[in-house]
């Protein structure tokens, strides 16, 4: 007979999702370079279903151990800490980015000697215009999230809570299809390329990430709110709800950064 | 024992072999498929050496022909055939750097006795333990892919741009799809480890045992949680360079190609904004091992505990701030060669903290020289050899002549090499009666420790004197002046690969013939941390019951 274990840690029995989403993961890669150099896409995507389907299979024992008994308050605390330190290793992602836009913004290549590159004149649209605008979404959607929060926290109020939720992961979707659309505007209308010049390559990349960012944090919305609405979360006990806010708002931070730093002083340096 | 109950001695393991291995959710399992895997990937690297220091031992190129291996020299005429040398230089970094040491000691060494010393009963994401280790299978795999596949379109295959991927050799120099694949396998390992650094620093920080307070926490756990930190702030910056690589290479994007207003030094900076912090996360678990041996077999507790904490943080602090040096001679400003020479020779002061509170630790102890002792104390010279010749290369002005010359190569073994793999072999040879329940035979410990010591002295040292003469790094071939060293370094790259072998047998030995260890602690009261409470090899469940404070506060240790 096995001893009683006498902690609050969780002890999880074996599983199959890590193998699964290791094996997955090597198929996508293959797929991918396969894909790259033009042979077939279709291993890339099974390779990706493998890794999707092991990412709800794993979250949903996640959410179900959640309500289980396992859920200690020494375990909660350790899954906060995990996903604080995922965002801080995202944070660490985008300070490439910003890295390789802030060096070719302030020591443009046109000033070495010696140099075949020549200035381009970027033509910007107005940051004041879809980015101010999708700014401002943004910010709204973050509070719409914390209204939620807050709902849920203080009065257990669950209409509001299936509301602010919704709101943010409206504003969020507006967002990505404006997004979208300057994207449209700007490689159509304003004679940018995908690639092709360093400047071009900092903003698709560092915007794009971005997006790539918002739509896993709508999606991880959405889960919360479909949660939500079945019953899921109690005041003390939302751990994946509190997860999805904070990540909502390291986005958040990110796209004020890039707002400040790629479209107003970015625009205004490199006109 | 009185604490067999504590400990969950009777516990029935009631997995099936596939349960145990494939599924795992066991810190300790876990643990023990990384240093497999690790040693395996490593004989493969070793493999590769071999290879080169075989080519090397005299001038000309006798062995890597176009018209095909040759293990012996022949009369026939042989076309040198510089891609593959290109090749294996390429594939032995990765494979050391990302699938090797870093998944031995940190994965391997970490997984298994960070948790154990802290009392922690397991990992805090004990799944997502595993998602780390198949990870990195997946990205070994893609690594050993990659040198099957063509680099150039049609081409020979395999990558040959080094194992720092600079461009544009490793963009327009390398459109085949070898290069993607080691960049791939680079993502996933870099996944691996952000994975397992979240895990680390959790278990760290929620899990200690009852009254464990930072500071009374075991250097080798602490030497964890410092390299994790490394690990979750300069690799997702690696994985932005890799990307942008990525992009450049299929997407007709401009970072670093010049012709589009990109700069190929930015890929420098950035990857050595990795790549700097990646030798301390190679380095500083080694760090903790040396110390819990060093205290065991000194029979005295580490000189300096806090010191040696603290020097732990400031080396990972210190690691962020130096990267440039490794890129004196791209054009950087004075200013920028003068700062990061300084800041550079500052880590000397730490590790120095270290490097004397070990020796303190030694000092008037009344050592043992078991075959752990042994590789510390190898660990130590090699480690000071490594640690003195890398002040030098720190000078900017000095490594305008050692810059990618045979000095530097022999520098950086000597720390990598030479210091962490030793670190590795104490740790094996410490913990290997704890994990398997058998206990090492003595005589062929020391047999091999002597014969990796001389072996790797003589593979190494030389090449301090070819570097000197100015011999460059990564080429097939040399003129007849640099013919002596070269053929004392391959000599004794011989003697350390015959020492693997022996190393091999010897753990082959110890699993299956190895005297049984009885004892939970089967060194000396001065191997005082958790896992010395525990049997020989422990259960599947540790501190079921969570350790009491006299379990682990000795007092004389700290």
């Amino acid at each position: 007979m096995a001893h009683a274990k006498n902690h609050d840690y969780h002890i999880i029995a074996p599983s199959m999702w890590p193998m699964l989403g290791g094996i997955s993961a090597f198929i996508m890669m293959t797929g991918g370079v396969l894909w790259m150099h033009g042979i077939d896409w279709f291993v890339f995507a099974i390779g990706f279903i493998g890794v999707l389907y092991t990412m709800f299979a794993w979250w949903s024992e996640m959410a179900a151990e959640g309500e289980s008994a396992d859920n200690t308050p020494v375990v909660r605390l350790g899954l906060r800490y995990g996903f604080i330190l995922f965002i801080m290793s995202e944070v660490m992602f985008f300070f490439a980015w910003f890295w390789s836009f802030f060096k070719h913004a302030i020591y443009p290549m046109y000033d070495y000697p010696g140099t075949v590159y020549h200035k381009i004149h970027y033509h910007f649209a107005d940051p004041l215009s879809i980015p101010l605008m999708n700014t401002l979404l943004l910010l709204l959607s973050g509070c719409a999230v914390t209204w939620a929060h807050h709902a849920l926290v203080h009065n257990n109020d669950r209409k509001s809570l299936v509301q602010g939720l919704a709101l943010g992961i409206a504003l969020g979707i507006v967002f990505t299809a404006f997004q979208a659309y300057e994207y449209h505007l700007l490689l159509t209308k304003d004679g940018w390329t995908f690639g092709g010049d360093q400047f071009y390559s900092n903003f698709f990349m560092a915007t794009g990430f971005h997006g790539l960012h918002v739509l896993i944090g709508t999606i991880f919305l959405i889960t919360c709110l479909i949660r939500a609405i079945n019953g899921a979360f109690t005041p003390d006990k939302h751990g994946g709800f509190e997860a999805a806010a904070w990540y909502w708002h390291f986005v958040d931070v990110v796209w004020l950064f890039l707002f400040f730093a790629v479209y107003l002083w970015g625009s205004a340096v490199m006109h | 024992m009185a604490d067999a109950a504590i400990h969950g001695h009777e516990h029935e393991d009631n997995r099936s072999f596939f349960q145990r291995w494939f599924m795992s959710t066991n810190h300790k399992d876990i643990g023990i498929l990384y240093l497999f895997v690790a040693g395996a990937v490593g004989f493969i690297s070793v493999l590769f050496t071999i290879f080169m220091r075989l080519e090397l031992m005299v001038p000309g190129v006798q062995h890597m022909c176009m018209e095909g291996f040759r293990l012996f020299g022949s009369a026939d005429t042989c076309t040198p055939n510089g891609h593959l040398w290109n090749v294996l230089i390429t594939a032995h970094g990765i494979l050391m750097m990302f699938f090797v040491v870093i998944p031995a000691l940190f994965g391997g060494f970490g997984n298994y006795f960070m948790p154990l010393q802290i009392g922690a009963p397991d990992m805090a994401f004990p799944r997502m333990n595993n998602l780390s280790f198949w990870l990195y299978v997946a990205g070994t795999s893609l690594a050993v892919c990659s040198l099957f596949v063509p680099g150039e379109a049609g081409g020979q295959a395999g990558a040959g741009t080094g194992w720092v991927l600079y461009p544009p050799l490793s963009t327009s120099g390398a459109k085949g799809m070898s290069m993607d694949f080691a960049i791939f396998a680079v993502h996933l390992s870099g996944a691996s480890s952000i994975l397992g650094a979240i895990n680390m620093i959790t278990t760290f920080l929620n899990m200690r045992a009852p009254g464990m307070t930072l500071f009374k926490v075991p250097l080798f756990a602490w030497s964890i949680f410092v390299t994790s930190w490394l690990i979750l702030l300069s690799l997702p910056v690696l994985a932005g360079a890799i990307t942008m690589l990525l992009m450049d290479r299929n997407f007709g994007f401009a970072f670093f190609d010049p012709a589009g207003g990109g700069d190929p030094v930015l890929y420098q900076h950035i990857l050595w904004f990795f790549g700097h912090p990646e030798v301390y996360i190679i380095i500083l678990p080694g760090f903790g091992i040396i110390s819990h041996v060093i205290a065991t077999f000194a029979r005295k507790p580490i000189f300096g505990y806090l010191p040696m904490v603290w020097a732990l943080i400031a080396i990972g602090v210190l690691g962020f701030v130096v990267w440039a040096h490794h890129m004196y001679t791209v054009g950087l400003s004075l200013h920028q060669q003068a700062y990061f020479m300084l800041a550079t020779m500052v880590i000397a002061v730490p590790t120095g903290v270290k490097v004397f509170s070990w020796l303190a630790t030694m000092w008037k102890g009344s050592i043992e020289f078991r075959v752990p002792m042994l590789w510390a104390f190898g660990f130590l010279f090699l480690f000071t050899v490594g640690g003195v010749t890398g002040v030098i290369l720190s000078q900017a002005g000095i490594d305008r002549y050692y810059h990618d010359t045979y000095f530097v190569v022999a520098h950086f073994h000597y720390v990598m090499s030479l210091g962490a793999v030793f670190a590795i072999f104490a740790g094996i040879y410490f913990y290997i009666g704890k994990m398997s329940g058998r206990q090492y035979p003595e005589t062929l410990g020391k047999i091999h420790f002597w014969m990796m010591f001389i072996g790797s002295n003589l593979t190494f040292f030389p090449q301090h004197f070819l570097g000197r003469q100015g011999m460059p790094r990564r080429y097939i071939d040399y003129p007849e002046p640099f013919a002596l060293w070269n053929f004392w370094s391959t000599i004794g790259a011989f003697i350390s690969f015959a020492s693997f072998c022996l190393f091999i047998y010897i753990v082959y030995y110890t699993l299956t013939k190895g005297a049984k260890v009885t004892e939970n602690n089967y060194w000396n009261e001065y191997a005082d941390t958790l896992e010395w409470t525990l049997p020989s090899p422990p259960p599947e469940h540790t501190f079921e019951q969570l350790p009491k404070r006299e379990d682990w506060d000795k007092g004389h240790a700290h």
